[in-house]
Order: C-alpha cells, then structure tokens, then sequence
C-alpha cells in the first residue's frame, strides 16, 4: 500500500523520508514539485498526481506537505486518512505539527513511523497505543533517561493491542478523576447581498478530556438528542445504543479525543446571530472606493458575541485602505495578498463597530468587478446555537466519584458575507 | 541546508533539488578527511560496551537515514548490536537494517540467527517484533526461513503474533512469487481466525496474494460481515472493498426488475425496509423478503451485508464512509442507496484534500444518482475561500444535480460565481451554464441572454469562455438567433483569444445565411491581419473564406483567393494542406470537377450540435473511491468490478457447518453486549425492540397494506415517531415544525396512498359525529401531516397526538367568514381537497408549467431586486407587480387576516390585479412556485381574462411555516411571466386567540426565561390615549386583545399560524411615556422580530 513517506517543507526541501518496502528515490518529488509550480497556490496542489511508476498522494498540513508514494491501487482517502492521521500523532507528541519539532525529534518521528505502517499497512494508530510503545518527549524523562539509561521503548505489548477496545490503555490511575467535555459548534453560512441566508448549517463536535482511573464505563445523554440524526462518531462509541436509545454509552480513551462530530443542517434551526452592513464601492474611472461595514447582533440569546475578526480579500487593483474603526483595530497588507483584517472584539449593542474609509486603487486599471466577500469569525461563550444539551453523564464499572464539567462555544465556522 | 561535510553523505543522485549535485558514487563517498573522522566515532561509539553510547550513535545514524543520507558503510559495525539487550537500540538497529538490508544481503545473514531466536522468545511482543524485522529483510536467501516463520506465527498463540504473519505474507510474496501456492495455505487458515485483530490483515493479504481465489471468502463471509463493525479502521476500508466485489460475483442484481422498480419505488423501498425491520436470520428474512408480487429476491447474506455495513456511515474515518458508500452505490437497491448521501456530504467538512476525493466520487455518482444528492443542493454552494479545484468539482456537481425545479437557484447562484476574481473558476462557471442549457431546454433562451450580456464583460478571458459556449448553444437553433451572431462579428476587433476569434469565425461562416452583409466585411477584416493570428484561427478563416466563397462567390472570391494564397505559404503544415485541399475542392477546375460540385454539401452541411456532457459521466465503471475512478486510468494492481451474474452461484456454499457464531471471540465481556452480538440474538433484540416502541407500526402494515404505510421514511424510526408526538404538546415547537417540513416532502411521494387514508378517515369521522370545528381542524391537521392521519386510523397511542393537534390548530372564532368556510369544508370533502392536494405539487404538474416560468429569470441583478423588498407592516396594500414592469398589469396585495378557508395554517393573502394595457389579459394564474422548505401556496383559481381599465380581486393561501422567509412565485399570463415575492410581516403570521386575564398569566408563566423578550421604550405624545395604542399594536400584528384589570397594561394574545405556538404580548405604560414591552413566545425569533416591529409601530 504507502511505499514511502517524503516531508517537505514550503521550500521544497525534503527534509524526512521513511521507506516502507524497498527505497524509492527522492526524484520522484519532482513531480510533486512540477505539479506545485503548476498549481501556484499551495492549496491547489492536486492530491494525487500520477506519474509514470507511482502514484503520489499528499496532503498539505501546518505549512508542510506529506507526500506518500503507491504503487498499486488503494484508495486515495484511506491514504490520506492515514497521512492526516500521522500529522495528528505528531502534533499530539509535540505539541505542533511543525517542521522544526519533526527535525528535533525525528528519532521519535522514525520510531513512530515504524509503528504506524508495517509494509504499508496501518499497524497501529490508536494514539493510546502509540504511547504505551513510544513514550512522548517531556524535558523530565529525557533527564532521567541520560542518568538511569531506561529507553522511552517500551517492551511490552500495549494491552490495547488486544482486546477489543485498542483505544484503551489499561492500568490507568489518577489521583483526581475527571471527565471533560466541550460542545463546539461551529456555523457554516453564506449570506447574500441582500442580508438573507443562503445556505446555514452547524458543524458541531463534543471533545472529550477524560481522566479517569481503571476501565470508566460512561453514558451521555441529551435533552434533545433528535438534533443529532447527522452524526460520526468515535469507535469507541455503542452504535447499537445510540440506535436505541439515543444515549452514547463508550469505554472512553484515555486523555483528549474527538467523541463525536455531528451536523444539524436543517436551516430553520440555524441561528444566525450576527449581521453585517455593507456598503463597499468602487467608483468608475477613479482611484478611490469607499468601504463601510458595520456589524451588529441578531438572534444572540442574549449572550454577548466576542472575539469579532472580519477578513477581506480585497482585490488584486487595491493599493491601500483608510479607514477607522470604531472599535478594535485593523491591518491591511498591502503587499502581497491584499488581506484586510479587522480585529473587533466585543460588540456592544449600544455601539455597534463599524469600519469606514477610503480605498486607494490602483490609477488606471478598471474597478473590479466584484465586491470582495467578508469572512467573519466570532465566538459566543456559554451557547450551543443548536440548542443541544447534556443531560447528564452516569458512570459504571468503577467505584469513584469523578468530576464532570460540560462547557458549551458557539463559533463562527466557513462564515461568509457576500456582497 | 546543513553544512558542507554533509553532502559527502549523499548517494549520487539521490540529492533533493535545490542542493547542488557532487557527482560521486557512494565508493567515492569517504574521500573527505571530516567524513572518515565522524563515520570512525560513530563507530566507536557503537563498539563500546555502554548502552548509552551506542544509543547515541544509533540515534545520530538513524536521524542520517531519515535526511536520506547514506549510512551503508556502517552496516558491519550497526549489525553487531542486533542482539543488543537494550530495548530501544534494537529497534532502532531493526530500522537500519530493514533500511539497508537489501543492499548488503551477505552481512545482513548475519543477523538472521537473532531472528530466529527471537521467533521463540516468550514475550509475545518480541516474536512479533523479530517475524516483522525478519520478513522486511528483503534478501532471497531467507525466502525458506520466512515461509517457515511465518508458517509457524500463523498458529501462533497470540492473536498480534498472527496479525503479524498476515503481514508478513504480501512481503514475502513480493519478494518471490514462487511461493503464492504455499502463502494461500496460510491465509486460508488465518481467513478463519475469529479474531478482529486478524481479519484486516488477513484480508489485505488475500488482496494482495490472491484476490482472484474468491472462494476461500464463501465460508468466512458472514464472519466477517458480523466481525466488520469492530475491526479497525484500516481494515474495515479493505474487508468492504473486498465484499464488494464478492457481493458482485454472488449475488443477483437487485435492480435487475428496474422498470418495476421505477414504476413503484415506495414499494421496493417498502420491502426493503421490511427486510431490515425483521430479517432475524437467514432463513427467515429470506420468507419475509418474498412477497407474491415480486420476482427478485435478495439473498439474505446480501441483506446482512447491506445491513451491516450501514453503521459504518458513521464512523469518524472518511475512508471508511467512502468505502461503504461505493459498496452501496455498487449493491443495494436503488431506494436504499440515498442512505449514503448525508454521510457523504459530511465528509465535505473535512481537509481539503478529502473533500477533493469525495467530491469526485460525488461528481460520479450525482450523474447516475441525481435525486439522491438533490436535497443537499445548498451543501455545494461554493464560497470564495474555497481552493480552485475544489470550486470547480463543486460547480460539475451543482451542475450535474440542476434540473427543472431547481435551475433558477442554480442559475443565481452561478450569477454570484461569474462575478469572483477566479478567473479559472469563472470561467468554469460558464461552461457550466452552457452545460445546463443544453440539458434543460426550457432555460436556454434565459442562458443564452446572461451569455451575451456577458459578452461586455471587461475580462477577456470571460467574454471568450462565453463566446465558446455561446458558439455550441447557438447551434442547437441557430436560426432565431442572427442577432447574436452579429453582436459577436463586432467582437472580433477587440477579443484576442485565439479560441474565442475561432468560434465566432465558424460561427459566422457556418450561419453566413443569417448575417449575409457582415460575414464578407468580417472576412476581409480577417484577410487583413490573417498573417498575425494564431494556427487555430488561421484554419477558421480558411474555412470562413470556403464557406463565402459558395454561398456568396460575387462578393468573397477574391478575398477568398488572397487568404488561401496567404495560406499557402503558412509556416505551418496544417495550414498549407488545409488551403489546398479547400482550394482544389472549391474552385473548378478540370480535375476536381466532380467534388467541387459538391463543395457546399460537404462546407454547409448540417452538422449536429454539440453534446455537453460531464466529464465523469462513465467513470462509475470504475469502482467508486478507489484510485483508478480518481485518476479515471486503469492504476496497477486494480481488480475490475464484475458484472453482476445471470444466475445466482449457490449460495449454500456459505453455510458454515455448526460452528455457532455466537461463540466467536468472547470479548471482554463489558462490550460484548454491544458490540459483538451474534447474528441472531441481534436482530431479534431489534426486532423486539421495534415492536416494543412502535406497536402501531406493524398495526398499521395489516391493516391498511403496504401502500400505506410506504411513506414513512426509510430511517424514520420508532422513536422519532412517537416522540415527535410527545414532544410537540411539550412544546418544541422549532424542531417539531421541521418534522412537518419532512413529512410534507414524504407525503408528496406518495400522494396517493394519503389521499386514500385520507378518505378512510373522513368515512370513520362522520360516524363518529363530532362537532364541527372539532372535526375540520383536525381534518386539516391530517392535510399537512400523513404521518399523522396514518397512525390516527390505526392507532390508539396515536390518538393523543391528533388530539393535540387539533388543540393547536383550532382557530379562534375571530372572523365572520371562518365558520361559513368551515362548514363548506366538512360538507363538501371532496370539493376542497383536490387543490390542497395540488399544492404539494407532484413532479409531473411542475414540468409543464415550469417552461413559461423560467423565462422570467435573468442572469442580471435584476431577479434579485424583489427579495429585497422589505414590506412596511400594516394591513395596507402594498405592490406586487408595478404598471410599468407588468407591461399595463399592476398587482397589489394585501394580508385580509381572515383565516384561509381550506387550511388555517395559510395567512390569506388578497391579490388585487388591475389591467391598464390596452388589450385584455387572459389566463392569470400562479406559475409553480419554488418555496423554501415548509412554505406552501395554495394558488387562487386562474382569472380567465382581465379586460383593459378592469380590475379583480383574488384570494390565495400561504403557508410561511412560521417564519418570514419570501414566497416566491411566478405570476403568469398567456403570454408573460412575472417573478415575484411576498414576505410577510411577522405581525402577519399569527392569529389572535381569546383567553382570560387568568389564563393569559399562567401561560405567560410557562413561557420565561429564554422565551421572553422585553424591550423599553417612551411612547410619544401622540401615543398615549387606549384606542391609539390598541390601535397600532393590532395593525402590527395580528393578535386579540385580552382583557386586563389594570388600566396602564395591555394584553395580546395570539397563536402562530403554522405550529400554533402562542405568542403572548404585554404592553405595560407607566405614566410619562415610559413604557415596557414584552413578548412571550416559544419560538424566539418571531418573538424578536415582533419585539421590534412593535416598537417602532408605537414610537414612529
């Protein structure tokens, strides 16, 4: 299946590379390179490019690109599943996913690796197990390691290897028990011109943080779970009692982890809580425009939205802005991608923040035809849009009390003005 | 990079770019001093006795290999340290070899016997470890040592140990085939491993070794379709793309009896749904499975298949969701397979990378599929942010899911796009509205008009990608459109596009009919700067000079001689030999007499307009989410996907003997419950549990038939049923009303088995003689809900449901013309039902009205301008259609606030239509309306004719499903049609309810907290005596006064329209003007907008 893994930085520098079968040599990246020079953007990078004796799948991630090479047929997703799944593994031991982290630790990245794929297949990727036979680097362990000689291998098998739940590392003990979760929704929306919207869907997911002694057999329960009919989950989760039920009973991993993600698209449920005004124009024949947008809450449930940015991609003709803002503080780069940032924060219903000015353009060249749109981020502490609610966690199997928090963020997902 | 040592480490050739090559050969590789020095260290450093040195120096090693440098000539020194005692040394000397092995074979010998021990070692962990290490080593020699190995692990104890075999087999069968013989030996034994650890190896081996040797899968199949849904993730993606193609080989088609199929989906779907509902096990669901009527039957391992995959939708892994996504696009029954679309459009959250993968599956399927992906339309919709390649796979799939009904959202959508600053994608965008032209003829014109708009376009790029597209869609009827051509001759002094100048040059040789006094001027404009244009546009204007020179010789033979003299001496060859042969066949001359004869049938003949098809149209003989349907080539190592065979092979050649498979793998017992429950016991558990929750289900399936109960949705379970019954008196009224929305899309699938529940229910009603208004609002409940009407005939549990609906539903005795329209209604069933039944509108009504409707849409700004219409509140009337754009036919409307007789959840809405034109107009009616989700229109009955200077009132129904999303809809005449919209206030969406001081306060109790808006505010001068405040409060919105104790406070009450939700109003003025409002209402929004609108009824 994956013959060979290269890394390679924005550069074009193949800084790692890992062989899974026999070795394939690094010339065949340039027709990786080819293909980036020809796509221009980084995010325009086909992900599977064939040439004459492989197939070349890579995914873009943190600035860096991994490239696998095939062989023979497999399914381009479980590749890149996989490839995505390394990515999450480093950034879980490091902290980031970078490739200055990757070259500190690149005998880790290897050991981890070797792992991951034998011969090409997935062996193991549970990061539960992952830890169990390669111990994360902590600046404690590295010490104590150089003064007893103990190695960060472990040489036994990790229990989850074998049972049923490969997600579990057995023995785990905490002096305090907890389990966490955050519900984070996410809205997905496209508003028109007019203020309407045209498409709005939540993307919601509930990560867990769970740190609890011995084999936690829990059970969540919603208030409302007919919100959830779109949802994946976890493997850990019992699909044959959520079916029945609408509970999510699972033996959790140990640590943080993705529980479930879910979608509720129906769009008379989506709230949209803010709303933007806009008056963005370019004038015929003259090297000004005039840009004015105000933003203002709506349908907030009376909580306050925080954390306000709007970018714009403004238009290629756009030398510079003027503007004020009311509140906050904004950036424009005028050199290479045109971006304008405004950074908002807090909006107070008494004041709205609105952003006003002039826009320079370059003499001569025709007015663009577009307005540019405006993605805008927010957050709302405290606040499911969705209306979704825990009802309460109930644990078995264990004889502690452990303590269970659930917090609730709304925030911005692919939100886009148009206008 | 790093310092310059370093490159003497690199293996020729193999540097990455951007460093510069040293051409040296690995021998040569010690030649530096430096480089002796630190290889030397490196190995001392591996020869001393002390762990954490050699660590050191394997780590260092290790980190070199990882750079790809070359570390080969330290192999004698690494090897040594095989035997190593400390753990992590080993392994990392397990990697060098692994990495170098191959190049060094007789060294690496030495490090067999290790192995070989280490297949004996009692930690289980490290024989695993060593047939891993052994079987990478890619030298031939051992090929027997690893046979034996291997052999041997696949007994082994441990379950890892075996996975670890599985592994190992596709190694050492690439190392040599020879052995395959002896490799398929062990798989079939490890085929039989009941343990999930296994299966996904195991599986991924047979792909590998011996994917043609299906029958060791016959005995293993329903093993591992039961094992399935707890093998790892990996390992499910291989086991499903393996049964996917066994199914094919197996099983019959279920689609082979697809004219049946068509003709009656809600009876396969409903068989299918039996099928999952009962099949306990084989034998039985085979019985279930084989109603009189139908000739195919499903295998039940096909069934269990099917079944067991489908919670795998759900997994957090996209591949897994692909995988079972293709097996159902390649398997299941055509109802079934809409089941995949939802987790389909999940994944388009995800990387980037994976939304390339699905969308092109997408693309695929969505062309054989279209229906199924139909309902997610919006989920393609495509933002600026999006990367190129995924805007453009998006486009294909808007573009392959447009159809009649939802083309003009398409089209403006597609408005949006050509206006981005991604060229490529505009671009795109306009072959896609080419490509929606030509599949749906009705909005041709209308595309055609938005691409010759475009034609002004400042980007060149944009007016050539439309004059391509225009050229194909002018040549499906060419005649109506010598306007056009002439526009785009003119265009030929400004486009430069070589590809643009050549279509409208064979545009206007091809029509030169049509343009006869501007085709020779274009000519000799062409003639002019002939020598300066591209091959491609050289070639045109030959032919443009042939085709003139037949049709119109007196004016173009000399123009026509200088270009194919010019042409003559071309530097390129295709222009030289296309001069001349057009030169022989055009002008007589002795020799080609007999062609030239013919010359203008063989230029002018009429060649057929072009197809525009999508490019993935054939891809789905690929199999869907593998690489080879991506790269749309055949990739190496691809297993074709059967076809499905005539005959069903035997399929006792399944049948395990009695090995129960209940025993397979107990688990820890925590999640065997769960998660590895035998066949049987599952679905008995199901069964039951079916009937436990939803006993009127399997009621309503004897008593009314298959028809009836063919409309409740495949994943409707029992649950969502009953509790959308308890929940909706709770209150929930927000989720409660989508539920409605889903509903009414189901009931006009089956329109016909509703209308007749519908009639049974009115015979069982007029016996039962209940009081008027009792039994018409319930009636109408059962309009709008089939779900509701269903259970009512069967069920008792279902009675409270129907009980609270019409508690909902009732409608206030506020208007005089209520009751008269109620008593029609009851007396005469059969009078008002059928337009009720109209205004789902089944598929068939919207084809034929649809053709006149789209011609109203353009692609300008224009369309969107009604939307934008923000109506002032008031029951004032406000414009519909102005004089001037109705060409003489104005139209105004205003909301009556009279209940709409027929159905109480509709706000009436009077249309008053005045003719100022000269001449009548005749058939005005509603052009099928393309509403948002939930909102329904009964149209007014069409006005036969409209004299000039007369004018008329007409009554219409809108169901805005309590929100105040626009209606839009099409007015038309005989010979026009008007786009327009109503958007209702919010005020307008309810209707007032009388209740007492008391109970308007316990109810206002129930409804705090979040459902509670209040707002101050300071009522002006004018503003303070009862009757004025009363007054607008009531002109706002639509709700009776309650009546109050205290003089300074003012009560409202009223319902909403749709799910009856109340909406309570309170108006509390303190002496000075000050004043507060409150609204309380469950469905928040409205209670906001109302807040709002109140206010600023009362200040202004």
């Amino acid at each position: 299946m994956i013959h060979s893994l290269f890394l390679i930085n924005c550069s074009g520098d193949i800084f790692l590379e890992k062989h899974w079968k026999s070795v394939v040599s690094q010339s065949v990246c340039d027709y990786f390179f080819e293909a980036q020079e020809k796509a221009a953007d980084v995010e325009n990078v086909p992900p599977v490019i064939s040439t004459p004796h492989h197939y070349l799948i890579s995914i873009y991630r943190d600035k860096l690109f991994f490239v696998s090479v095939i062989q023979t047929e497999v399914p381009p997703l479980f590749v890149i599943e996989f490839l995505h799944r390394v990515a999450d593994t480093f950034q879980d031991y490091f902290g980031e996913c970078s490739e200055a982290a990757i070259k500190d630790n690149v005998v880790i990245v290897y050991e981890l690796l070797e792992e991951m794929l034998d011969n090409g297949f997935p062996l193991a990727t549970e990061s539960n197990i992952l830890k169990e036979l390669i111990k994360p680097p902590t600046i404690l362990r590295s010490v104590v390691n150089s003064i007893t000689g103990s190695s960060n291998v472990g040489d036994t098998l990790p229990t989850g290897q074998l049972s049923n739940i490969p997600w579990r590392r057995a023995g785990v003990k905490y002096t305090n028990n907890e389990a966490y979760f955050d519900v984070v929704e996410e809205i997905d929306a496209i508003i028109d011109k007019s203020g309407s919207t045209v498409f709005a869907e939540i993307q919601g997911v509930i990560d867990a943080c769970i740190k609890l002694s011995g084999m936690p057999d829990l059970s969540l329960s919603f208030m409302n779970p007919r919100l959830l009919d779109d949802v994946s989950f976890h493997p850990c989760i019992r699909f044959k009692r959520w079916e029945s039920e609408r509970v999510l009973s699972f033996i959790p991993p140990d640590g943080n982890f993705r529980l479930i993600s879910y979608r509720v698209s129906s769009q008379n449920l989506v709230a949209i809580p803010v709303y933007v005004k806009h008056c963005i124009s370019f004038k015929e024949n003259s090297a000004c425009g005039r840009f004015d947008i105000t933003i203002g809450p709506k349908q907030n449930m009376g909580k306050t939205i925080e954390g306000i940015t709007v970018t714009v991609h403004m238009p290629k003709v756009v030398l510079n802005m003027n503007l004020t803002p009311t509140q906050g503080s904004y950036t424009f780069d005028p050199v290479t991608k045109k971006v304008l940032t405004w950074d908002v924060g807090k909006i107070t219903p008494q004041k709205l923040p609105s952003l006003k000015g002039l826009v320079n353009l370059q003499s001569g060249a025709p007015k663009p035809e577009e307005n540019p749109s405006l993605n805008i981020q927010f957050k709302i502490q405290q606040l499911a849009i969705s209306g979704l609610k825990v009802n309460r966690l109930d644990m078995y199997g264990e004889k502690y009390k452990p303590f269970k928090g659930v917090k609730y963020v709304t925030k911005a997902g692919k939100f886009q003005v148009r206008t | 990079m790093s310092a310059a040592p370093a490159y003497s480490e690199d293996k020729g050739g193999a540097g990455g770019p951007g460093e510069p090559e040293y051409g040296h050969d690995p021998a040569s590789g010690g030649i530096f001093s430096s480089d002796y020095k630190r290889h030397d260290d490196l190995k001392e450093m591996l020869d001393t006795n002390k762990d954490s040195l050699k660590l050191e120096a394997m780590k260092r090693i290790v980190a070199m290999i990882a750079r790809g440098k070359n570390a080969s000539d330290l192999f004698p020194a690494v090897v040594k340290n095989v035997a190593c005692k400390n753990i992590e040394v080993k392994k990392l000397v397990y990697v060098y070899l692994v990495r170098y092995a191959e190049e060094q074979q007789d060294l690496a010998l030495l490090s067999i016997s290790t192995f070989q021990r280490g297949l004996k070692d009692p930690n289980q962990l490290i024989r695993a470890s060593a047939l891993r290490v052994l079987s990478s080593i890619r030298v031939p020699i051992i090929v027997p040592i690893m046979m034996l190995a291997i052999k041997e692990a696949a007994s082994d104890m441990s379950p890892y140990v075996r996975k670890t075999a599985a592994h190992a087999i596709p190694k050492l069968y690439s190392l040599d085939s020879d052995q395959k013989d002896q490799l398929i030996e062990v798989i079939e034994k490890l085929l039989a491993d009941k343990t999930t650890l296994v299966a996904g190896s195991v599986v991924m081996a047979f792909e590998e070794v011996c994917p043609e040797r299906i029958d060791l899968i016959h005995k293993n199949y329903r093993k591992l379709c039961n094992l399935l849904i707890d093998v790892e993730e990996w390992g499910q993606v291989v086991i499903i793309s393996m049964l996917t193609r066994y199914a094919r080989t197996q099983f019959l088609s279920p689609n082979q009896n697809e004219s049946l199929l068509e003709e009656n989906p809600e009876k396969a779907f409903y068989g299918s749904e039996e099928d999952e509902v009962k099949g306990p096990g084989p034998e039985e669901a085979a019985a279930t499975a084989l109603p009189a009527r139908k000739p195919y039957v499903m295998d039940p391992d096909h069934r269990l298949l099917l079944r067991n995959t489908k919670p795998l939708l759900q997994s957090r892994s996209a591949a897994v969701v692909m995988a079972v996504a293709q097996l159902y696009f390649h398997l299941a029954p055509k109802a079934e397979v809409g089941v995949i679309a939802k987790a389909l459009v999940r994944l388009l959250r995800s990387h980037s990378e994976v939304q390339y993968v699905v969308l092109q599956n997408v693309a695929t399927m969505s062309i054989k599929r279209r229906g199924m992906f139909e309902p997610y339309l919006k989920s393609f919709y495509i933002r600026s942010t999006d990367p190129t390649q995924i805007k453009i796979l998006k486009l294909e799939v808007l573009t392959n899911l447009a159809n009649e009904t939802n083309i003009p959202t398409v089209l403006r959508e597609f408005q949006t796009y050509i206006r981005s600053m991604d060229k490529d994608f505009v671009a795109a965008t306009i072959q896609a509205i080419g490509r929606c032209a030509t599949n749906i003829g009705r909005v041709r014109d209308t595309c055609l008009n938005g691409l010759v708009q475009l034609l002004s376009n400042r980007d060149e790029l944009v007016v050539a990608e439309s004059v391509v597209v225009i050229k194909k869609l002018l040549q499906m009827q060419p005649a109506q459109h010598g306007e056009i051509i002439k526009h785009l001759a003119k265009l030929t002094d400004n486009i430069q596009v070589p590809m643009a100048r050549a279509s409208i040059l064979w545009l206007i040789g091809e029509y030169c009919e049509h343009v006869p006094r501007i085709a020779p001027d274009v000519l000799r404009k062409m003639a002019k700067s002939f020598t300066a244009e591209e091959d491609i546009v050289k070639l045109q204007v030959i032919n443009l000079a042939a085709k003139l020179y037949l049709t119109n010789s007196k004016q173009t033979k000399l123009l026509t001689q200088y270009v194919l003299s010019l042409a003559k001496y071309d530097q390129n060859y295709d222009i030289r030999d296309r001069a001349r042969f057009t030169r022989q066949l055009i002008v007589p001359s002795e020799q080609g007499g007999a062609l030239s004869r013919h010359a203008k049938k063989l230029f002018l003949a009429p060649k057929p307009a072009p197809v525009l098809e999508s490019s993935f149209k054939d891809r789905d003989h690929f199999q869907l989410g593998s690489l080879s349907h991506l790269l749309n080539a055949k990739a190496t190592g691809y297993q074709e996907l059967p076809d499905w065979p005539e005959e069903a092979p035997d399929p006792s050649v399944r049948n395990v003997e009695e090995e129960d498979l209940s025993l397979i793998e107990t688990h820890m017992g925590l999640l065997g419950e769960y998660t590895e429950v035998p066949e049987w016991t599952k679905c008995s558990n199901r069964e039951k549990r079916k009937e436990k929750e939803k006993p009127f289900y399997s009621d309503s399936e004897g008593e009314s038939g298959p028809t009836e109960s063919a409309d409740s949705n495949p994943e409707s379970d029992s649950e969502s049923d009953s509790k959308s019954s308890s929940e909706s008196s709770s209150g929930d009224s927000s989720s409660e009303s989508d539920d409605e929305d889903e509903e009414k899309g189901r009931s006009s699938e089956s329109e016909q088995s509703e209308e007749e529940g519908k009639r049974k229910k009115m015979k069982k009603r007029k016996t039962v003689a209940e009081g008027h208004r009792e039994g018409s609002s319930s009636d109408e409940g059962s309009d709008s809900s089939s779900s509701s009407s269903e259970s009512e005939v069967t069920s008792e549990s279902e009675e409270e449901q129907v009980e609270s609906t019409s508690w909902r539903r009732k409608t206030p005795p506020s208007s005089k013309s209520a009751p008269a329209a109620k008593e029609i209604s009851l007396l005469d069933l059969e009078d008002f039902t059928p337009p009720s039944v109209q205004a789902v509108s089944p598929p068939t009504i919207v084809s034929t009205s649809l053709a006149t409707d789209l011609e109203g849409l353009t692609l300008t700004d224009s369309s969107l301008v009604p939307s934008l219409l923000s109506p002032v509140p008031g029951v004032g009337r406000q414009e519909l259609l102005h004089r001037v754009a109705g060409e003489g036919l104005a139209v105004e409307y205003a909301f009556s606030r009279q209940p709409f007789p027929g159905d109480p959840h509709m706000v009436s809405v009077h249309i008053h239509f005045s003719n100022s034109s000269e001449n009548p107009i005749k058939g005005l009616r509603v052009g099928t309306p393309k509403l948002p989700a939930g909102i329904s229109i009964q149209e007014f009955p069409e006005i036969e004719s409209l004299a000039p200077g007369e004018s008329t009132t007409a009554v219409m129904g809108i169901n805005f499903c309590d929100s105040t999303q626009a209606a839009n809809f099409q007015l038309c005449t005989q010979t026009r049609q008007f786009y327009v919209c109503i958007q209702p206030p919010v005020g307008e969406l309810m209707a007032p309810v009388f209740m007492s001081e008391n109970e308007f306060k316990k109810e206002q109790g129930k409804l705090t907290g979040m459902n509670e808006i209040t707002e101050k505010l300071t009522l002006p001068d004018t503003c303070r005596n009862d009757h004025i405040v009363v007054q607008k409060v009531t002109t706002t919105a639509n709700l009776g006064r309650v009546p109050c104790g205290t003089s300074d406070e003012y009560r409202f009450a009223g319902r909403t329209l749709t799910s009856g939700s109340l909406v309570l109003l309170t108006l509390d003025a303190r002496p000075a003007g000050a004043a507060q409002l409150t609204v309380n209402s469950e469905k928040m929004v409205i209670g906001t907008m109302l807040v709002k609108d109140v206010v600023q009824a009362l200040t202004q």
